[in-house]
């Protein structure tokens, strides 16, 4: 029983926080928020020299081999750093493929994704439908060997700078296709969260061959849900962590009534119950992680209890932190909504803590006969 | 990171769950506290025998030397079976430690085997009416007369005074320094005239702890812990030592009572279903079973910090008040799920579960004042981890 980081992932964990500091200071993160892209592709350009795009991809496809706790450390970084890049949604796109693609899709697609040259996204929920992971309405329509597909898909992150997508259809069966595909229309949602763009993909009769369709099926998926939502949760977990701090370095320097206001138990409790939040987010998104890697039976659970209780805490700390700042917190000049708005976006992808709470309830009370676990 | 047991400290968790298993004495008497505390005797007895009683004492003193993680594990898997609490609970979990810690070699002599096997019962004498959380200001004073010291005072909320032979004692022996260094840790013997104690009933209707009367008590010099003057830093590693040690049973209690809470969920009937199937109730058993986690989990983190560091951190402070919380907010569920049948308690024929959880409720209402009020450990995480300010 050894529960800490090890000194390779502290490694990471001290690259990550240096690298990112030095790149998304305050001004940066607002140029980008009001660009088009919402990133810079240098940036992503150095972050593929890092080996970030394919952290946990195996080294067979050029990805560094890495753990799913490897990616939690490098997420909550992401997360505390506020990075406005598509290393999310790129990420679970290779997962994607290196849990449920064909060595052919994983020469086409995962190769150049670990590599950082072609970017995935996400293009799972349709339109009117509840968004509700593993629940998807657009059909397949048999057309020759493959299928055509027609509607539009929502919620799909950073899908305009993505050169694939992967595709979810009412079969429980995901496509791959390109973003240049013919009958692919990439609209622009506007999102609170100002730094990760939010697209609509509109597929009218898009062909997808035989070939460009994954092996797996419904529940095959299930694991690459499990890690995105760990790799979600940490970068919730990172935005708690660096909203906390926020809180706690204005309450030492603020003075009202002739004090630090962080002499004020109402302002001191409610930062005792940040780093409560904190601390807790950060202990379920790392057991889940560990679950992920060394005891994957365990994983469901510990994944859904992580998503449920990062969702909650990744908006909740950066409110609290907006309270303890009082007026200024409210300004659009200072940084905290951009934090809060991050946290809020991310608790409701892929599956929000309501969701996960049914889950959890569902896989505890299946064993509320049984006897007690060791 | 490796959150599973390694081989031999799988092999040391077999060891203890079948010698528990081979040895469990059954459930606690019905009845009055004489019966139980006659029971936990005889228990800690057997526990002894085995090597089980103060498994975190070094080997010289009668203990079992066991690592920070094996303690872990022994504290958790007796919670686990519901074994009962050993009789001298506060003598091993808190006593015993500070002898070793700060004792001279004749009062290592004279307490610590008594402390193990049950025969002397030992009581905690800080709480005074007018300095509860606020410890440091205790008015309770002793004054030197020859080899002895005279005392007098009053505590208060002094778990099991009334079957106590030793009470470690922190009065003020010099009135002129300031708070916190005028204090001297005692070991005051109870059997004498000038100590009375008296049960104070609790809401639960029981008579866990007392109240305390001393006047003009009478205590060797002797039986001074830790030199006059240094009793509040004695009393401080007492305070650790409690924390450090009742993470682990308390996190599987909380597994136990979460077990059970489902089990009341799915037999219990609400608005034409089972209350498990109720999306409410669903939601609010997720987020206790998900704290409960995250409570497991801080400690396994708390104690690897521990293991490198030596000492326990501030940090403990959170796992108490998530206790507290997670205690409490079980007990409200099971009476809301147990809804318009909640007020009925042990000893109604139409009582659910018998009414335990009628007593869980009741009695958690304590979980966020004992051992320091989650108020106090809040100011704790606050100037201690946080490093904000302190308002005094």
């Amino acid at each position: 029983m050894y529960f800490d980081l090890t000194d390779e992932q502290q490694a990471i964990k001290s690259t990550a926080r240096d690298f990112l500091a030095a790149r998304y200071k305050s001004e940066r993160i607002r140029e980008l928020a009001e660009s088009e892209s919402g990133f810079e592709q240098s940036d992503w350009e150095e972050m593929a020299e890092l080996g970030w795009p394919g952290l946990a991809l195996p080294e067979e496809w050029g990805g560094q081999g890495l753990g799913i706790v490897d990616l939690a450390v490098l997420f909550e970084e992401m997360g505390y750093a506020l990075a406005p890049s598509p290393l999310l949604s790129t990420t679970v796109a290779g997962l994607a493929l290196a849990l449920c693609g064909s060595d052919d899709q994983r020469r086409r697609f995962l190769r150049p994704l670990a590599a950082g040259k072609k970017r995935g996204a996400l293009a799972l929920w349709d339109a009117g439908s509840a968004a509700r992971p593993g629940e998807f309405t657009m059909e397949a329509k048999p057309d020759g060997d493959g299928v055509v597909l027609d509607g539009e898909k929502v919620l799909a992150m950073d899908a305009a700078s993505a050169d694939f997508f992967i595709v979810a259809t009412a079969d429980s069966k995901r496509h791959l296709v390109e973003r240049e595909a013919a009958g692919v229309t990439v609209t622009a949602e506007p999102s609170i969260d100002l730094t990760r763009r939010l697209y609509s993909v509109r597929l009218a009769g898009v062909k997808v061959p035989a070939g460009d369709t994954l092996l797996a099926d419904g529940p095959d998926f299930h694991p690459v849900l499990l890690r995105a939502c760990v790799a979600i949760a940490a970068e919730s977990t990172g935005i708690a962590q660096r909203t906390m701090e926020m809180a706690v370095e204005y309450a030492k320097d603020r003075r009202q009534f002739g004090r630090p206001i962080g002499a004020y138990q109402a302002v001191s409790h409610r930062c005792a119950q940040m780093l409560l939040e904190t601390e807790n987010s950060r202990s379920a998104v790392y057991g889940a992680a560990w679950a992920a890697d060394a005891e994957p039976e365990s994983l469901p659970l510990a994944a859904s209890m992580a998503k449920a209780y990062a969702s909650d805490a990744g908006w909740r700390v950066p409110d609290a932190s907006i309270q303890v700042h009082g007026g200024i917190g409210f300004t659009w000049e200072h940084d905290l909504h951009f934090f809060l708005k991050r946290g809020k976006a991310n608790a409701s992808t892929f599956g929000d803590a309501r969701w996960h709470r049914e889950r959890v309830a569902d896989l505890v009370l299946a064993e509320a006969q049984a006897p007690v676990p060791a | 990171m490796d959150l599973s047991l390694s081989p031999s400290e799988r092999e040391f968790r077999d060891e203890v769950r079948t010698w528990l298993e081979e040895n469990h004495p059954g459930p606690e008497p019905e009845g009055g506290l004489e019966e139980v505390m006659a029971f936990r005797r005889e228990w800690q007895g057997r526990m002894h025998e085995a090597g089980w009683a103060g498994i975190s004492w070094p080997k010289e003193y009668g203990g079992r030397g066991a690592t920070l993680i094996e303690q872990a594990i022994f504290v958790g898997e007796a919670a686990r079976q519901e074994a009962p609490s050993p009789a001298n609970v506060l003598g091993l979990a808190m006593g015993g430690p500070v002898v070793i810690a700060h004792g001279t070699d004749e009062q290592k002599q004279r307490y610590l085997e008594p402390i193990l096997t049950a025969e002397e019962i030992w009581c905690q004498g800080f709480s005074e009416p007018e300095s509860g959380s606020d410890l440091a200001s205790l008015k309770t004073k002793a004054v030197k007369d020859g080899d002895e010291w005279v005392v007098t005072g009053q505590k208060v909320w002094t778990t099991f005074a009334q079957y106590a032979k030793w009470c470690m004692l922190v009065a003020r022996t010099d009135p002129d320094a300031p708070k916190h260094k005028g204090l001297t840790y005692f070991l005051m013997d109870m059997e004498q005239e000038g100590v009375e104690a008296k049960p104070l009933v609790q809401i639960t209707g029981e008579g866990e702890f007392n109240e305390v009367f001393i006047e003009e008590a009478r205590i060797p010099d002797a039986n001074v812990v830790g030199g006059v003057g240094n009793g509040w830093s004695v009393a401080i590693t007492t305070l650790m030592n409690e924390r450090a040690g009742l993470a682990f049973g308390a996190i599987a209690q909380i597994a136990n009572g979460l077990k059970r809470l489902g089990e009341l969920a799915t037999e219990t009937r609400v608005n034409g279903g089972t209350a498990a199937e109720d999306p409410v109730i669903r939601d609010r058993l997720a987020q206790l079973q998900i704290e409960a986690e995250t409570m497991r989990l801080n400690a396994y983190r708390g104690l690897t910090k521990t293991m490198q560091s030596g000492i326990p951190g501030p940090e403990g402070s959170l796992g108490k008040w998530q206790w507290a919380d997670i205690n409490q907010r079980m007990a409200e569920l099971a009476l809301d799920i147990e809804g318009a049948y909640a007020p009925l308690d042990r000893g109604a024929e139409h009582a659910i579960a018998n009414g335990a959880w009628q007593y869980t409720f009741l009695r958690s209402r304590a979980n966020s004042i004992e051992g320091g009020t989650t108020d106090i450990l809040k100011n704790i995480i606050a100037e201690r981890v946080l490093g904000l300010p302190r308002l005094r």
